[in-house]
């Protein structure tokens, strides 16, 4: 089975007037589809290139970068990538169904093609039926961020990429939108590639734990959360939850 | 003894409540009242300030007239007044769709190609750096006696802020939303429509409501170089026959349109523009 993301000593740098750049450096790893990949690392090591690089906003300076066993280009034309970005993104001059319906108007593609879900169920989904004509400057910043997931979900992509999407909220909100967040992908079977500043929510929610050093961006790690599927609030608790934690802490401080 | 203590606060919090919504009935009633009773007082000290320096100073009516003689030429004249302020009108509301609709499209044209906005912004900021009163005379002799000349000049002095502005709200994007539309995989046309045009209309109207009011001016200084009717043609008129009442009147009759002129645009802004959070 073709891997759904496969990077092969991908390097990333930027040119500008002082220096050029080093975003990331050899970085090299496969992820297998419908899996959830957390990464995690200190500001500036490179997250948000890497999720650039998949989205096909940034091109590698050297190496591979294959996306479904495709160039990326061709992966983000066939619809197959959603993006949610930090803040969320949303047209303020359009209600949150339309918001929602973004991806269905622009593009070309997918005139004419019925989504697998409609607006009104993703919206559903993610637990906002009912605020269909709301504008976005009369929802929480947690309900915005939930609409731009039911956005980055519409056209059914194999690939949800993620960059900090609750780093804004406040940790109730964060806790309650993590366990949709992993209903979603149980029900939805994505492939996610979620960023994080959080050991916490990294190792809640992935499968495994993508550790990046910083300056030059570099893979220092790939660690395997070995937490009992599916998971709940409640396993943050346990013992082996806090060891995983005290582990990625302990990597994460030498990055 | 602790119901005794709960029925207390039941009763306080009972007087206080209304109290205290009376409280702030009577701060909103003063603050509406400032808003709109606080324009009328300035504008009536005004006029009896006026009143006072023309009766006290005993200055003659061909200087300046009383307000009482404006008012009743307003009323004796309103014929002669309205059917000069109709050309006026027709010129002012012309130039400023001619204006605005050619300052769109360049500000379209050079957002889109960068190397047409380096090639041509200065020459603009040049052009505009020459004052209305200089520009039309030159339109005037490239134009002609009729409406055209006022048109352009009305065009001309509502272009460059719109221009500016637009350039300004087609570029306001943030980088985020356009990456979204790179991974939507939207064409330029779309980015367009769906994300620049949208982002640039409170922009677009900051600059509408300046060139509602230029736009008047543009007509009427147009109408000073060569006129035979207009605002600016009677002001002139008015002048030479030290007919003071009658010049007033008709400065009047001008403010009256520009700001009529300007609340329409408002009106539209307030239609167009609804997803902006009040404060914001
Ligand atoms: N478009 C760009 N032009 C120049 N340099 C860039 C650009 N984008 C990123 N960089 C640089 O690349 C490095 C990695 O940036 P990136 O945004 O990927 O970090 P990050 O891990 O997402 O950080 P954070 O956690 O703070 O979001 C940084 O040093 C940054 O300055
Ligand atoms: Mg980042």
């Amino acid at each position: 089975m073709t891997p759904a993301i496969d990077l092969r000593g991908v390097s990333v740098r930027f040119m500008s007037d002082r220096a050029e750049v080093t975003a990331l450096e050899d970085v090299s790893f496969t992820l297998e589809a419908g899996s959830f990949l957390s990464l995690l690392g200190p500001s500036g090591c490179g997250k948000s290139t890497l999720l650039r690089l998949v989205a096909d906003i940034v091109a590698p300076s050297a190496g591979t970068v294959r996306v479904l066993g495709h160039a990326p280009d061709i992966a983000r034309r066939q619809r197959e990538i959603g993006f949610v970005f930090q803040d969320a993104s949303l047209l303020p001059w359009c209600n949150v169904i339309d918001n929602v319906r973004l991806p269905l108007q622009v593009g070309g593609q997918l005139r004419g093609v019925k989504p697998r879900h409609s607006a009104e169920e993703l919206l559903a989904l993610v637990g906002l039926a009912g605020w269909e004509k709301a504008l976005p400057h009369e929802l929480s910043g947690g309900m915005r961020q939930r609409v731009s997931i039911a956005r980055a979900l519409l056209v059914g992509p194999k690939i949800l990429l993620m960059d900090e999407p609750f780093g804004a909220l406040d940790e109730i909100t964060r806790d309650r939108l993590n366990d949709e967040l992993l209903r979603v992908w149980r029900e939805t079977q994505t492939t996610i590639l979620f960023v994080t500043h959080s050991i916490h929510e990294a190792a809640y929610l992935g499968q495994k734990v993508l550790m990046l050093a910083a300056r030059p961006g570099r893979v220092r790690e790939l660690v395997t959360i070995d937490l009992p599927e599916p998971r709940a609030l409640a396993v943050r608790d346990t013992q082996a939850f806090g060891a995983i934690a005290a582990r990625l802490r302990a990597v994460l401080e030498t990055c | 003894m602790a119901s005794g203590i709960g029925l207390a606060k039941i009763s306080l919090a009972q007087s206080e409540t209304p109290d205290r919504r009376a409280k702030w009935l009577a701060a909103r009633r003063r603050a509406a009242w400032a808003r709109f009773g606080l324009p009328l007082v300035g504008a009536a000290t005004l006029l009896i300030l006026w009143w006072a320096v023309i009766y006290l100073f005993k200055v003659k009516p061909f200087i300046a007239p009383a307000p009482e003689v404006v008012a009743q030429t307003l009323i004796a004249k309103f014929d002669v007044l309205a059917s000069n302020l109709l050309p006026t009108a027709i010129e002012a509301v012309c130039g400023f769709l001619v204006g605005n609709i050619a300052a769109i499209v360049i500000a379209t044209l050079f957002v889109h190609r960068k190397m047409l906005e380096l090639a041509f912004f200065p020459l603009v900021v040049l052009f505009n750096s020459v004052p209305v009163v200089a520009k039309a005379p030159i339109l005037v002799l490239l134009l002609g006696n009729g409406m055209a000349p006022k048109i352009a000049i009305a065009a001309v002095v509502c272009f460059f802020p719109t221009l500016v502005n637009m350039v300004r709200g087609l570029e306001a994007v943030s980088p985020q939303s356009m990456e979204l539309m790179h991974v939507l995989s939207a064409s330029r046309w779309e980015i367009f429509i769906r994300l620049r045009l949208p982002t640039s209309v409170p922009y677009l109207f900051s600059a509408l409501k300046i060139a509602a009011s230029t736009a008047v001016v543009g007509a009427i200084v147009g109408e000073w170089i060569g006129s035979q009717e207009g605002i600016g043609a009677l002001i002139i008129q008015a002048t030479y026959n030290f007919d003071s009442a009658l010049l007033y009147a008709t400065v009047v009759c001008g403010s009256v349109f520009s700001v009529a002129f300007f609340l329409a645009v408002r009106l539209a802004e307030r239609l167009c523009v609804r997803w902006i959070p009040k404060g914001a």
